[in-house]
């Protein structure tokens, strides 16, 4: 059991890293127009030696593709993500402990952000702030932020009655401390869980605004914007929607596992 | 006569991640119709085990018989080994021949479901009765566990009854079908005690008048010396010693039964003495001895409260208004010396917690005054009032959840000091060094994790934690009943010592009278938020005057099987609701003293 545990994380950690350096490296090694160049002759190519993943409607190789699209489908999820913890954690942190007319004011807020569809919000952002990768981290991010502070509460409030967080209030530790010293630690896993399930929404997120015209802009490469564009011709050429989403599947398998060990590691009841 | 059941050389497996782990070993015993065979024995002895596998109920839990066979003798005269029986004969003979009662009467019946209906499914299942008959066999058996009303409880859903209700309706349940054999497991552990004096009163009667037989299980040496005709110890898996109730009590042969018994405080053995004493450990006379005579101070008032009262808002309707209140504490008041005990007794709900925490503000009171060393302090806000708890500390009921479990004990210990400032580096290093051998922790458990302790060290943990500010009072709210008995002991024992060492005062808040009469030097009794008699411990045990500390005291176990107490049916009166309207105006407790600091509720 416990050998299956560091495997699982052995596996999350090398297909993480191995896609974090193509995200990295790629663009270094791939000339910067390769995932542009179109092939008119060679359009819907299935996999072959000349294009090993095949190309897409406008012949463009989705090898390149995928490899540079990499860059900005990371790096737009994992900023939104952090982005709406930085919000969500503190408000679903004090939401939860401190309860009351402090919960009601700040869930009342959050329940207004929940009302509306996470997408259709981080359209309405994303619309009126413009469309650049910035603006979408920001859309995404802000989306996010209430579903992360609804769950965080939850945890908190849970945390709270302990008799733990009673017992650091008898001996005189301020409220500030005991929500860095002892809730935080005891929500963790909950935050893990949650933020690697994120990261993998984000991806589709950004795919979805790319699809509305608003995440990445075309002729540049993204996961999602690969995926939309395979919408209409999967009857015809099925590997231009299997290639990103493969690379969408692996990088979020690797990223539960890492999730799961993590919460495993952190635990100190689990060694 | 042919036994109802006997157990042979029974071995209990489970297969978990480190390899298999044996839950009994080598258990073997018999139990004749009419009898009552109590197991007794510490958390983790393979008492339940044992009597799940009997029930074949062990294999839903992961474990396996390994060996050995239980043969019961079945109602048509024949003998059926249960080790051995296919699960279809199991489903015939379970909650039919057999019987079981659990521990927690709330999780075993059923939230969605009338009681009519849970005592009527297995009536229509086992004896095909009509839906009609089996309603009229209910009622008769909710009439035969002494239910007030019974008609009316049969439409009733679960949580619309007592806790002693609640559990009467599962004996019921367990005696819909007349088993040969009832299995209690703990079914008194989660009650109050004048509950589980009726229940343990109402199982005698049920097995005097059906020649039952009964296996029960329980941890509380008290209650085997009630219940029981013969007595298995058991520890670690294995049995220990069996012998009569008598032989176990009054001849133990071995030293693990002896010291098990030593460590049981008898109600009543400290007629006459003046002094609070340790508990009795084997192997700890000469600390015994050592004891010292308790130093002549002039007694002077640490904590003084005067007509405390706390209360709680029920909330209702759409607008989470408040609709009415609990009185929670209402009108308390007393006053603890420096180096003193007083113990707050009563049954669950009466304000006794509510009441310490009240006193750290931990919950803000109503009203009323709290003066530590003068110290008033409802009048503290922010910052003062973090300052002022610096004197008074808490220790909690449950080791498990008291500490947070992703904090090292050493943090967790030297948390207070932090929180003060009032050491760092290498002083805070020492002084936590000194907080565990204080409370005798080896000093290589300060980089551990609370889970890698057992129930006992980690409340030892709570306790070094709870002195690191070095308090003048602390609040011990039931901080030994989690434990089991010889680890309670040793735990009290720590918690004197520490007394007569550091001048400590504590407000035991305990529901346990045995161990109240051992420790406290006063006494108060509470009863729906107020307290009804207040006063030097040896004159509330000596001379109860309140109608409520008589029924309390009469209700309490004795460890002793020459003081057996339930013979006949009990009905004590059940507490009525602390719940009023708002606006609701209390009358004022007004006592009268009897003797001199003997004080008894008047109205």
């Amino acid at each position: 059991m416990k050998r299956f545990k560091t495997t699982k994380g052995l596996i999350g950690i090398v297909v993480l890293l191995a896609i974090a350096l193509v995200a990295i490296v790629g663009p270094m090694v791939i000339p910067p127009d390769a995932a542009t160049a179109m092939d008119m002759h060679a359009r819907r190519a299935p996999p072959s030696l000349a294009h090993v993943f095949g190309t897409d409607q406008l012949g463009r190789d989705l090898m390149y593709r995928v490899i540079l699209g990499a860059r900005t489908s990371l790096e737009i999820a994992v900023s939104a993500v952090v982005m709406s913890i930085v919000f969500g954690l503190p408000l679903g942190l004090i939401s939860g402990y401190f309860g009351g007319f402090v919960d009601n004011v700040l869930m009342r807020l959050v329940d207004t952000l929940l009302a509306f569809p996470a997408l259709l919000l981080a359209l309405t952002i994303s619309a009126v702030l413009g469309p650049n990768v910035q603006n979408t981290i920001i859309a995404i991010g802000i989306a996010f932020t209430p579903f992360l502070a609804r769950i965080i509460r939850g945890e908190a409030l849970k945390v709270t009655q302990m008799p733990y967080v009673e017992a650091a209030r008898a001996s005189g530790t301020t409220d500030g401390m005991i929500m860095v010293r002892h809730v935080l630690p005891n929500i963790r896993p909950a935050l893990i869980v949650q933020g690697t399930i994120s990261l993998a929404f984000a991806i589709l997120a950004e795919a979805g605004l790319s699809f509305l015209g608003l995440g990445t802009q075309p002729p540049a490469a993204s996961w999602g914007l690969m995926i939309q564009a395979s919408r209409d011709q999967l009857d015809i050429a099925p590997w231009t929607a299997v290639v990103p989403g493969l690379a969408v599947a692996l990088t979020v398998l690797g990223l539960n596992m890492l999730g799961d060990v993590l919460r495993d590691i952190l635990d100190p009841r689990s060694k | 006569m042919k036994d109802i059941v006997t157990v042979d050389h029974l071995r209990v497996e489970f297969s978990t991640d480190g390899g298999t782990v044996v839950g009994v070993e080598d258990v073997s015993f018999a139990i004749a119709p009419g009898e009552t065979l109590c197991v007794v024995g510490e958390s983790g002895s393979g008492k339940s085990v044992t009597s799940l596998s009997l029930m074949r109920l062990v294999e839903f839990g992961g474990g396996t018989i390994a060996r050995g066979a239980m043969n019961f003798t079945r109602a048509d005269g024949s003998t059926l080994d249960v080790a051995a029986a296919s699960p279809q004969v199991m489903g015939g003979v379970r909650g039919n021949e057999i019987g079981m009662i659990f521990q927690e009467p709330m999780t075993a019946l059923n939230p969605v479901f009338t009681i009519e209906r849970q005592l009527t499914d297995g009536l229509m299942l086992h004896k095909g009765l009509t839906q009609q008959a089996a309603t009229a066999r209910a009622l008769d058996l909710l009439k035969s566990v002494r239910i007030p009303e019974p008609e009316r409880r049969l439409r009733q859903y679960p949580h619309e009854l007592s806790g002693g209700m609640r559990q009467r309706v599962v004996i019921a349940m367990a005696m819909a079908c007349e088993p040969k054999l009832l299995i209690a497991d703990e079914p008194t552990t989660a009650l109050d005690v004048t509950i589980q004096a009726e229940i343990l009163a109402l199982i005698n009667r049920l097995k005097r008048e059906n020649g039952m037989a009964v296996l029960f299980i329980t941890h509380d040496m008290a209650v085997v010396a009630q219940m029981a005709d013969r007595v298995v110890v058991m520890y670690r898996g294995r049995i220990v010693e069996t012998g009569t109730v008598q032989q176990i009590f009054e001849n133990p042969r071995e030293d693990y039964t002896k010291a098990l018994l030593a460590a049981v405080p008898k109600l009543g053995e400290m007629k006459g003495k003046a002094q609070p004493e340790r508990m009795r450990l084997i192997g700890d006379e000469a600390a015994r001895a050592a004891q010292a005579a308790p130093k002549a101070r002039k007694p002077k008032v640490l904590l003084e409260v005067n007509n405390l009262t706390t209360r709680f808002p029920v909330k209702g309707g759409i607008l989470r208004r408040t609709v009415a209140q609990v009185h929670a504490v209402e009108d308390v008041s007393f006053s603890i010396n420096v180096g003193e005990n007083l113990a707050l007794v009563g049954e669950s709900g009466c304000g006794k917690s509510s009441c310490g925490r009240s006193i750290l503000r931990l919950i803000e009171p109503a009203s009323g005054e709290i003066k530590i060393n003068g110290n008033d302090i409802r009048a503290l806000r922010g910052p003062d009032l973090r300052r002022a708890r610096v004197d008074m500390q808490m220790v909690f009921q449950d080791p498990f959840a008291s500490l947070n479990p992703y904090r090292r004990l050493k943090a967790q210990v030297a948390e207070p000091i932090q929180n003060f400032g009032l050491a760092s580096g290498a002083e805070l290093e020492a002084r936590v060094l000194d907080l565990f051998d204080r409370v005798r922790l080896p000093r290589d458990f300060m980089n551990r994790y609370p889970h890698e302790l057992s129930g006992g060290q980690r409340q030892r943990v709570a306790i070094a934690r709870a002195l690191a500010l070095n308090p003048k009072l602390i609040v011990a709210d039931e901080a030994v009943s989690a434990l089991d008995v010889s680890v309670q002991a040793q735990v009290l024992n720590l918690m004197m010592e520490l007394q007569e060492d550091l001048g400590l005062s504590y407000l035991f808040i305990s529901h346990d009278m045995a161990v109240v009469e051992r420790v406290a030097h006063q006494v108060g009794v509470m009863y729906l938020g107020r307290i009804v008699e207040i006063g030097p411990r040896a004159a509330i045990f000596d001379n109860p005057s309140h109608p409520y500390t008589r029924s309390l005291l009469s209700a309490v176990p004795i460890a002793d099987p020459a003081k057996r107490r339930f013979a006949d049916d009990l009905n004590f009166k059940p507490i009525s609701s602390p719940i009023h309207p708002l606006g609701y105006k209390p009358a004022p407790s007004t006592y009268a003293q009897i003797a001199p600091g003997h004080y008894v509720l008047q109205n």
